[in-house]
């Protein structure tokens, strides 16, 4: 045999990219992947690293690019063909088919694409009884989706994706969600296949929590390719970790004891959220003192958004949220953010179809017309482009702008307490020195209390007077910004 | 899936169609008719939920099946004389034909423009209808010189018939591997379309398995009625009370739908003494039930079966 053929990339990626509008969210990007390889994707948050896996899945069909398996360009192909070609995907959310028994459920991934099959195939149901087995569901397989533990969704999840027996299997986020003790388990598994010859392609946002399970590393930033090699290369790679960890991080902390109120400002004592049964948050406790800039980092998937939604009002939770003596419980999230707490939510929300001056209009409602209009002066100081983009329809502006509009609406209601959830989400450098100003003068120059959610480092220590990190759902260390690096900042590469 | 047949659902239903079987024995002309209409009815209900319960698309325009395959069989008895049983099938077939004239394009559009497009297509119907009523008799109705029999009996059983029939292959369709495929592309289309199935095929089956039936109980109806009118097989209205039918009956049950079906036209006319109020009220409860059981009476059951 020739050695040459046989030891060819299963999947080639050639060139691929993928525009939306003006947005290019995968930039002329190109690996292969071998079977009986781990291949990992990184990239930060809007990095681009999902979309590039569902442009070869054919869940978006990619501008531009070759997606080569076995030879043959995919790309372009809807995703049920590119399936059947030998292709299974790990959805990181799933919705199983709550009616039927974990075993139907699996049977339907066997499942010919046929109009006329009336009866399973004793041979598929067979084979989906070795399948549950074979990813753990053994004991569970006649029982229902809702009435399973979390990680046993999660390997229905597995078993669905490696039903068809696929060459090649694309994971997103393998370990979003799972505790220590299960990622263990799961990453065994995902071993698993590539022992049996797979071409397994991982998704995720740092090098580190999948270095011990992946044989090389590709990491993208904005939508491009950044370094590839082995895991550990690519952490000691310099444009890596100054994407991540960003240069020399100048800090302006202010000491704890310099702020004067006694009891702090903002008190979140031992919350904890479950979406399901996920637990996205665990004893989170954390406290802001009146006039001080708290970041909380941590990477995607850790808490940051739950634990600021659940501040806002939007969630059940238990224990307690404390804001200058009363409870936070039971009041609605709207009279939250009226009485000043306001949230600049990472998906923004803004209003598309109405222009940035109505935007920022509706943020300053409840105001006076002349104190409205002295808020509206103050912030095109802070933010001079949405002065001259007053008339223009929201969804046209770029993203910089659209997340300062963001920023700005929130301003308008004038609040003593200030959340922004990343920011930095899916933004050009030079726009986040923008907005990194703008951050420095609203410390300097207000009284504003602000507490920020980031996976970038970079961004979210030199304002902050104290940090955060926020893991799997808990707090795992607090301190002065200046000591971060040398005592966390391993984790974030 | 396979031991349905020792399931309680299934003797519980055996058992109500063979007390349904008896009733022509000591019960009223009255009350057969009525019954009669609630099982055509029922049949309208259960393809319907076909669409919504499974393939997940909410058809807002039933009535545009329904009225295609009323009004061809009508017409083609009525303006050219043909017999009853070919009027039926053909009746059956123009609202299949129908149907993938208009679902073809509608599948393309996501998310609310396929409802809208369904509910479009009703008006531009009873639009039609009116337009060309040397043809179809306009808004007065059509007479229908032929019925499939005078017998309250009889119509009660072919009605009976046709519904169990129905719904025993809209049922087994439901739970055979299609509508396992058909209920993952309903719930969530992405991963459906990366386990390997075509979802507009799959979603177009299901839309012309429903048109199929739809149809020819509109066909079935008007041999009945002895009449096609807008009012009847046509009208928003109509198509809200089959809406209205399933929901109540409970989503993706397809049995429960006929459940509701026949719920809502005996009440309604229990409640007719109580005159225009008889609306009302009926409305009312089917409203409390969605808004409080959003599984409908079959879904509460069924899913308090699958926690346990």
């Amino acid at each position: 045999m020739d050695m040459r053929l046989s030891n060819r990339a299963v999947l080639e990626v050639r060139g691929l990219t993928k525009r939306f509008g003006g947005l290019t969210a995968v930039k002329n990007l190109g690996f292969e992947v071998n079977s009986g390889e781990i291949f990992g994707l990184i990239g930060p948050n809007g990095s681009g690293k999902s979309t590039a896996m569902k442009s070869v899945m054919g869940i978006e069909r990619p501008t531009a690019g070759e997606v080569i398996f076995e030879g043959e360009n995919v790309a372009g192909l809807p995703a049920h063909k590119i399936a059947r070609k030998g292709f299974g995907m790990v959805f990181q959310h799933s919705r199983p088919l709550n009616r039927q028994t974990v075993l139907e459920n699996i049977l339907v991934a066997l499942l010919p694409d046929s109009l006329f099959m009336l009866f399973p195939d004793k041979a598929l149901v067979e084979r989906a009884k070795w399948i549950a087995d074979r990813v753990g569901l053994g004991n569970v397989m006649h029982r229902r989706p809702p009435t399973l533990p979390f990680a046993d969704l999660r390997r229905l999840e597995l078993a669905k994706a490696i039903a068809r027996d696929p060459k090649v299997v694309l994971v997103d986020e393998p370990f979003a969600g799972l505790t220590r003790a299960e990622v263990d388990i799961f990453s065994d598994l995902i071993r698993s296949f590539r022992d049996e010859g797979r071409a397994v392609m991982l998704v995720d946002h740092n090098v580190k929590s999948v270095a011990a399970l992946v044989d090389r590393v590709l990491a993208m930033y904005l939508g491009e390719e950044i370094v590839t090699g082995k895991a550990d290369e690519v952490m000691r790679n310099e444009t890596v970790r100054r994407v991540y960890l960003g240069g020399a991080i100048e800090t302006h902390a202010r000491p704890e004891t310099s702020f004067k109120d006694r009891a702090p400002l903002l008190q979140v004592e031992n919350v904890s959220v479950f979406y399901g049964k996920a637990q996205a948050l665990e004893n989170v406790s954390i406290h802001v003192h009146e006039g001080e800039f708290v970041s909380v980092v941590g990477l995607n998937g850790a808490g940051k958004t739950t634990l600021f939604n659940t501040i806002s009002g939007f969630l059940p939770y238990g224990g307690e949220i404390v804001r200058g003596g009363d409870k936070l419980r039971g009041t609605s999230p709207a009279k939250i953010a009226r009485s000043g707490l306001v949230q600049c939510p990472e998906s923004r929300e803004l209003f598309g179809e109405m222009s940035v001056r109505e935007n920022l209009d509706l943020g300053g409602q409840h105001l006076p017309d002349d104190k409205r209009a002295a808020q509206l002066a103050w912030l095109f100081e802070l933010f001079p482009i949405l002065r001259e983009r007053q008339g223009q329809m929201a969804q046209t502006l770029s993203g910089g702008e659209q997340q300062m509009l963001a920023i700005g609406r929130a301003l308008m209601m004038q609040p003593q307490i200030l959340i922004l959830d990343e920011p930095t989400l899916g933004l050009a450098p030079v726009i986040l020195e923008q907005l990194s100003k703008a951050l420095t003068k609203l410390r300097e120059t207000t009284a504003i209390t602000v507490l920020l959610g980031e996976q970038n480092v970079t961004f979210a220590l030199p304002h902050a007077d104290r940090v955060y990190v926020l893991e799997h759902a808990r707090i795992v260390w607090e301190g002065d910004p200046g000591r971060f690096a040398s005592e966390a900042g391993a984790d974030f590469l | 899936m396979s031991n349905f047949f020792t399931t309680r659902l299934f003797f519980v239903s055996l058992a109500l169609v063979v007390i349904a079987a008896t009733l022509p024995l000591y019960v009223s002309g009255y009350v057969l008719g009525l019954l009669t209409v609630a099982f055509y009815f029922g049949v309208f209900a259960m393809a319907w939920d076909l669409l919504f319960g499974f393939a997940g698309e909410v058809n807002f325009g039933p009535t545009f099946l329904i009225g295609v395959g009323a009004y061809t069989a009508g017409i083609l008895n009525a303006q050219f004389g043909w017999s009853v049983y070919p009027c039926i099938v053909l009746g059956a077939l123009a609202s299949v034909i129908a149907g993938l004239v208009l679902a073809l394009p509608a599948l393309r559009v996501r998310g609310p423009y396929f409802g809208l497009t369904t509910l479009v297509a009703v008006l531009m119907l009873q639009n039609f209808i009116v337009v060309f009523a040397d043809l179809t008799g306009g808004e007065i109705g059509l007479t229908i010189p032929d019925v499939i029999s005078i017998n309250a009996g009889t119509n009660y059983w072919i009605a009976l018939g046709f519904m169990t029939i129905s719904a025993a292959i809209l049922y087994g369709l439901s739970q055979s591997p299609i509508g396992l495929v058909l209920q993952a592309s309903g719930q969530d289309p992405v991963q459906a379309g990366a386990l390997g199935f075509n979802i507009v095929k799959h979603k177009l089956a299901a839309f012309i398995v429903s048109a199929f039936f739809s149809g020819l109980s509109g066909a079935l109806l008007v041999f009945y009625f002895g009449t096609a009118s807008v009012g009847t097989v046509v009208d928003v209205a109509v198509g809200v009370n089959v809406i209205v039918s399933a929901v109540l009956g409970g989503r993706r049950t397809v049995l429960g739908a006929a459940l509701g079906a026949i719920f809502l036209i005996v009440a309604g006319e229990f409640l007719r003494p109580t005159g225009e109020l008889a609306t009302f009220i009926v409305s009312a409860v089917a409203l409390l039930v969605v808004l409080f059981f959003p599984g409908g009476f079959l879904g509460a059951a069924l899913s308090r079966e699958a926690r346990s």
